[in-house]
């Protein structure tokens, strides 16, 4: 069974921290306490990146750039409509996402909680409609 | 003809959810195996008056319920690999030659049960789906007993059950790493699903007989699955500890009436036993959890000839203990009711008073300001225990407790 993980989490004004690591942050940090947290992030989100591949589950991963860059598309008659913005306005919004090949959904689970991005947002698993 | 309606009733009970299972597993398809399973003890009924009941009912109606399931299949024009896979099952089970009884046959209850109680399925959902298809309610019956329309638990089931399918949940018992907390999950479902019934959350009755004594019924199923798991008899025990009590607790008008004024010859003494010998056998594991620690608090209860015979100081001991190991409102709320059992009324307030401290109870459950009034009315503070009743009745959602905190509150002048 192919799962999609839609990985969201809340954005803030200045939309970061991205809620994937490689983006930088613009808050201050004198301390480094901040920069250390990011540094633990990437390192948590790259054990989960490799434990994937290394098992053969992952199809795609992407992370996004925040929804302040979305354009939503719709057609209506004959004219092709565009808004400025995601589909939704939340504080919560999609960041990134995954595709994965799995047995069911129980492995599904185990592998969005492993995703480091729970901790602070949350994961959306989706089965994927096989034909 | 009454004679055949006791044991088909009896055959149903015992042979529902093990058929149901049985069909599920093969089949995959949740729909077919509980239409199946409906029509095979439809004809039961007509054969089984005509040619009397088969020694073995168990699998005269599984060979039935998989010839339906075939015919259905051949029509719907499944694959062979499955058609040939039902056809083995049912070939396994009706050979008369083999002496193997349906007991034999791997048991697909327990697959049937952790699957209806998955996390991903919401509550009342997996509730709906256990008492369809471990307990064979009808839908109408359901939805009765949980006072919607049948229509809304129709769909609520269909929904569970396209779920359980697209998304794959599997069907199965979960492996070693997920068991402790899936199990404690199942245990879970059949406890709410018997408080539902216990106490129902709003409407004019104080209880759902049927969700009840399905919960009981259930747990029942699960410890007789699960018959080295501690936790699963606890459960069991404190039901029936509940259950045994439960005629008591209304008077002849329907009025509640609290435990101390329960009338305790009208307590169901075999069902106390039973609950007893549960808790015995739980015990004899040594791994102590909530569910065997509330049991042990009801047993306290239920073993005290008169209220002033209870062992207050156990009862106190034992809240201590689940409030360490599952901390909860209502198990801070019950500690303050014991406490004040032990050591006065005054003595409960001020238990009261540093939970609201604590601030992490707030106006979430009109049972505090019930407690607090009680234990102001003992106290002799009667202005203010006939506020603390205002609120609570304010609060309360189900009309007997309603009712019920304004006798107290008239009772005060």
């Amino acid at each position: 069974m192919r799962y999609l993980l839609m990985i969201s989490a809340e954005e803030t004004e200045d939309d970061s921290p991205d809620p994937l690591p490689g983006t930088a942050l613009a808050t201050p940090d004198p301390t480094g306490q901040l920069e250390r947290r990011r540094a633990e992030g990437v390192a948590a989100f790259t054990a989960w990146l490799d434990d994937l591949m290394a098992r053969g589950v992952l199809r795609a991963h992407e992370g996004l750039w925040p929804s302040r860059t979305a354009t939503t598309v719709r057609v209506r008659g004959d004219q092709v409509l565009l808004t400025d913005g995601p589909y939704i306005e939340a504080k919560e919004q999609i960041g990134g996402f995954a595709l994965i090949e799995v047995e069911d959904l129980d492995e599904a689970i185990e592998v969005a909680a492993c995703h480091p991005a729970c901790a602070w947002g949350q994961v959306e698993v989706r089965p994927l409609r096989e034909l | 003809m009454n004679e055949l309606a006791d044991v088909v009733t009896e055959v149903f009970h015992r042979e529902w959810a093990r058929l149901v299972a049985t069909l599920i597993g093969s089949a995959g398809d949740w729909d077919l195996a509980q239409e199946c399973a409906q029509e095979a003890f439809t004809q039961a009924w007509r054969t089984w008056h005509r040619d009397g009941v088969p020694d073995r009912p168990g699998a005269w109606l599984l060979t039935t319920a998989r010839r339906r399931m075939l015919d259905r299949l051949r029509r719907d024009r499944v694959g062979e690999t499955k058609l040939a896979e039902i056809a083995a099952l049912g070939d396994a089970l009706s050979d008369p030659a083999s002496d193997e009884s349906t007991d034999d046959v791997p048991d697909d209850r327990l697959r049937l049960i952790y699957t209806c109680c998955h996390p991903a399925l919401a509550f009342e959902a997996q509730v709906a789906l256990a008492l369809r298809t471990l307990a064979g309610l009808t839908t109408s019956e359901i939805a009765r007993a949980f006072g919607v329309a049948e229509q809304t638990m129709g769909k609520r089931l269909v929904r569970a059950q396209s779920k359980i399918r697209d998304a794959s949940i599997p069907y199965r018992v979960p492996p070693a790493h997920l068991l402790p907390e899936r199990t404690a999950a199942v245990l879970g479902v059949v406890y709410l699903m018997f408080n539902e019934g216990y106490v129902a959350t709003s409407g004019p009755e104080l209880h759902r007989p049927t969700l009840a004594a399905e919960a009981l019924r259930l747990a029942a199923l699960v410890v007789e699955l699960m018959p080295d798991d501690p936790e699963a008899r606890g459960l069991h025990a404190l039901l029936l500890f509940h259950q045994a009590r439960a005629g008591a607790r209304t008077d002849p008008a329907g009025a509640l009436v609290p435990l101390d004024e329960q009338d305790r010859s009208r307590w169901d003494h075999t069902l106390i036993d039973q609950g007893l010998d549960q808790l015995q056998h739980a015990r004899r594991r040594g791994q102590l959890g909530p569910f065997q620690l509330q049991a042990m608090i009801a047993a306290c209860h239920v073993i005290a000839a008169r209220p002033e015979d209870t062992d207050t100081a156990q009862v106190l001991a034992l809240y201590d203990a689940l409030l360490a190991r599952a901390p909860s409102l209502t198990v801070e709320l019950n500690r303050a009711v014991a406490v004040a059992r032990h050591s006065g009324p005054e003595a409960g307030l001020a238990a009261l008073d540093d939970l609201e401290r604590r601030g992490d109870a707030s106006a979430r459950s009109h049972l505090l300001p019930a407690v607090r009034a009680d234990l102001l009315r003992r106290a002799g503070h009667l202005a203010d225990a006939a506020r603390a009743y205002r609120t609570a009745v304010e609060q309360a959602t189900n009309d007997i407790e309603r009712a019920y905190l304004q006798r107290r509150m008239a009772s005060l002048d």
